[in-house]
């Protein structure tokens, strides 16, 4: 048994020094292996073969304009109803005093995500862009999830290109990567019943890729899913980015359960988020960049993935809402000089990036 | 050149051989995460063949904060006279440790300052009261800089001062206020704490006495790699003479609410890398410590494979740390939880490293 899992592993190790691509099996296999240094290294190898010693941050700002939602998703602590005391909305007018408070003076990204609200029509999401565009002329705007495009092609009875058509003539960039959760439907008709199934997110994705629009991809991982599941996502992503190419930044998400309303399932540990980042560099040969989100992760953490696979340590972020009403129990916001100084004792060289991950020159 | 010194250290290491002072500067400095890693974790598993992860349930009570010494990196002390000062009385302590008792904990660190207003048989006394109250508690108390302060006031020696101390009660002496153990670092951040010299010799006296011991270091304030070393060096020369150090647990310096100008602590992959190379160069100690206090459960599970095969305390009270502004939590669950996913088993010991169960 172990050395049938050692012979995989030699066969996989020589697969990436020859740049010969995964399959499925390998990717089971490496989730299996519990030599958590070898396959670091490995991952490690991949992540130097693209960027060197190249660490990427962005001075960004996060935007939740509204935590109301019809979804309800089971892991959920961010998404409220409309009723609920906790619930809240901000207009373009509160965006536009975030955007213009000092510690977003310098930013280059920013990134708005939501809910699926009921009733918001798309001239609201057209002037949030707007707003943002305005006060920030040279940021990449990277707004609303594929799941929140479906939504909003829902509400106002268009089609999903209309809508991002008309995003797009208003200055978005990109959209995040959110809302992918994991593919697998048999854990999606559990964990997020109501949300756009996978199905959907990979076709307003690929909608997004043809006409251009950026994306990043996520998977929420650590919770009711197996490894097969994992690595079927995995594989779907790949897929579509050979389709495509329009994917930017893969970021594995590690399940937060502390508050969550399946707090019952503990979430997953260091290891096996280091594995994951690892097996996502390893399977995702077409993605340029893997995300070490540090607030999902913990600094500390997610300083370790830097040498697992991951080549983006994210940014600044300034005031985040989704992990943290979960639970994640990192730092609210990091600052320039925290990034540099994380990067820089992990051994690599600082990269400040936009939105595209084009170095700003400064 | 570098590179082959380096391949020749790297195969001495694996071949089980000690490495010097010198080798272990150049493997500290050259030698990649990945590699430290593995030289580490194969000793850790040459050390301990079974797939154990030790812990143990205690509790660490602060008896005084009044600390006389105001050291630079220290954010808990309140000097003699303040308003915030405190000494636990009997009653507070007798409460604390029997919540030890009921969550199942089999000792106590017990650890304050340098106070002035307290004399040896104030300590003595606490000591014989608590073994009084609570016979089967282990009593794992004080610190080396604590001991010499002791005996300096009582104006007796320091083996005079364990012994006295141990008829009182005392099982075994924590590894703390180690810091670094190096003059030209101590004097300037802890210049009134004792000097590298009598902290060895009070660990070599307890072991002579019979008593087991810990030892720490405190690292990422003003030292440099070189300083490290030598700290590693020094117990590791110790260890052969008396053989009486049970563990070694490296820790980060927390920057927050003290007098070290230093911005940000030592991140994770420098406590990796440092605990990695303690594992190899402290080849005649058993076992070495995982800092979930300082670095979180998270990281604390992947030093399991960076040379830790100790999970240290459950930590039902933390004090010093927590002062400086970190202040992880974990539950005995939760730690278990952690050291089976990492693939270890759990299992409960003594302060001796002895099994409870």
């Amino acid at each position: 048994m172990k050395n049938s899992t050692d012979r995989r592993l030699e066969t996989i190790k020589e697969k990436v020094d020859q740049g010969i691509r995964l399959d499925r099996e390998d990717g089971l296999a490496l989730f299996e292996c519990d030599d958590l240094l070898t396959l670091g290294e490995l991952a490690h190898k991949v992540r130097t073969r693209l960027h060197e010693d190249r660490t990427y941050y962005v001075l960004n700002r996060h935007i939740n304009y509204s935590n109301i939602c019809i979804n309800g998703c089971a892991f959920c602590a961010f998404g409220k109803p409309k009723n609920d005391p906790m619930a809240f909305e901000l207009t373009a007018d509160d965006i536009a005093k975030k955007l213009a408070e000092p510690s977003a003076s310098s930013i280059k990204e920013i990134h708005i995500v939501g809910g699926c609200h009921p009733d918001l029509p798309l001239s609201y999401y057209e002037e949030l862009v707007k707003t943002a565009r305005n006060i920030h002329p040279d940021c990449t705007i990277k707004a609303y999830t594929a799941v929140e495009i479906a939504h909003m092609a829902k509400v106002e009875n268009i089609s999903v290109e209309e809508v991002l058509k008309r995003l797009k003539a208003v200055g978005l960039d990109m959209l995040p990567g959110g809302g992918a959760e994991i593919f697998a439907e048999h854990v999606r008709s559990k964990l997020c019943p109501k949300k756009l199934d996978s199905k959907g997110w990979l076709n307003v994705t690929k909608c997004a890729h043809n006409m251009g629009i950026k994306t990043n991809a996520t998977m929420l991982f650590g919770h009711l899913e197996s490894y097969e599941d994992r690595v079927d996502h995995l594989l779907s992503l790949r897929n579509l980015q050979d389709e495509t190419g329009g994917f930017v930044c893969f970021i594995p998400l590690p399940f937060q359960s502390k508050k969550s309303p399946m707090n019952h399932i503990p979430g997953p540990t260091g290891i096996d988020i280091l594995k994951t980042i690892a097996v996502s560099r390893l399977i995702l040969d077409n993605i340029p960049h893997i995300k070490a989100y540090w607030i999902m992760l913990t600094v500390k953490l997610a300083q370790v993935a830097l040498h697992f696979g991951a080549d983006d340590f994210d940014g600044t972020v300034i005031e985040e809402k989704i992990g943290h009403m979960a639970g994640a129990e990192s730092e609210e916001a990091l600052t320039r000089e925290e990034l540099s100084y994380i990067i820089q004792t992990a051994g690599f060289k600082p990269i400040e990036r936009n939105g595209f991950f084009e170095p700003i020159s400064n | 050149m570098t590179e082959s010194l380096l391949g020749n250290i790297i195969q001495k290491v694996k071949n089980g051989e000690r490495i010097s002072a010198s080798e272990a500067l150049t493997l500290y400095n050259e030698a990649d995460l990945f590699t430290l890693g593995r030289l580490a974790n194969d000793i850790r598993w040459r050390k301990h063949p079974e797939p154990f992860v030790s812990y143990v349930v205690d509790r660490n009570i602060n008896y005084s904060n009044v600390c006389a010494c105001g050291c630079k990196f220290c954010a808990f002390y309140r000097p003699p006279g303040h308003p915030e000062g405190y000494v636990l009385t009997k009653e507070e302590l007798a409460q604390k440790i029997k919540e030890t008792i009921a969550l199942g904990g089999t000792q106590i660190l017990l650890q304050g300052g340098h106070n002035p207003d307290l004399n040896l048989a104030f300590y003595e006394d606490m000591l014989s009261f608590i073994k009084t109250e609570f016979p089967s508690i282990h009593i794992h108390a004080f610190s080396p800089p604590e001991i010499v302060y002791f005996s300096e006031l009582e104006g007796i020696s320091i083996s005079e001062t364990i012994a006295r101390l141990i008829q009182a009660g005392l099982d075994s002496i924590p590894g703390g206020g180690a810091e670094i153990l190096v003059d030209e670092v101590r004097s300037k951040i802890s210049p009134r704490k004792c000097s590298a010299e009598k902290w060895l010799k009070v660990m070599e006296e307890a072991h002579k006495l019979g008593l087991r011991t810990t030892a720490t270091m405190m690292f990422g304030h003003i030292e440099n790699k070189k300083h490290r070393i030598q700290h590693l060096i020094s117990l590791r020369e110790l260890q052969d003479k008396t053989g009486g150090f049970t563990a070694f647990i490296p820790w980060t310096f927390q920057p927050r609410n003290t007098k070290i100008p230093r911005k940000f602590p030592e991140m994770s992959i420098e406590y990796l890398r440092l605990l990695a190379i303690s594992r190899i160069v402290l080849d005649n100690f058993d076992n070495l410590q995982a800092s979930w206090v300082t670095m979180g459960p998270h990281v604390a599970q992947i030093a399991l494979s960076f040379g830790a095969n100790d999970f240290g305390s459950t930590m039902i009270e933390e004090n010093v740390v927590a002062a400086a502004g970190v202040s992880f939590r974990m539950s005995l669950n939760e730690i278990k939880r952690i050291i089976k996913a990492a693939g270890f088993i759990p299992r409960q010991r003594t302060m001796a490293y002895e099994w409870v169960d």
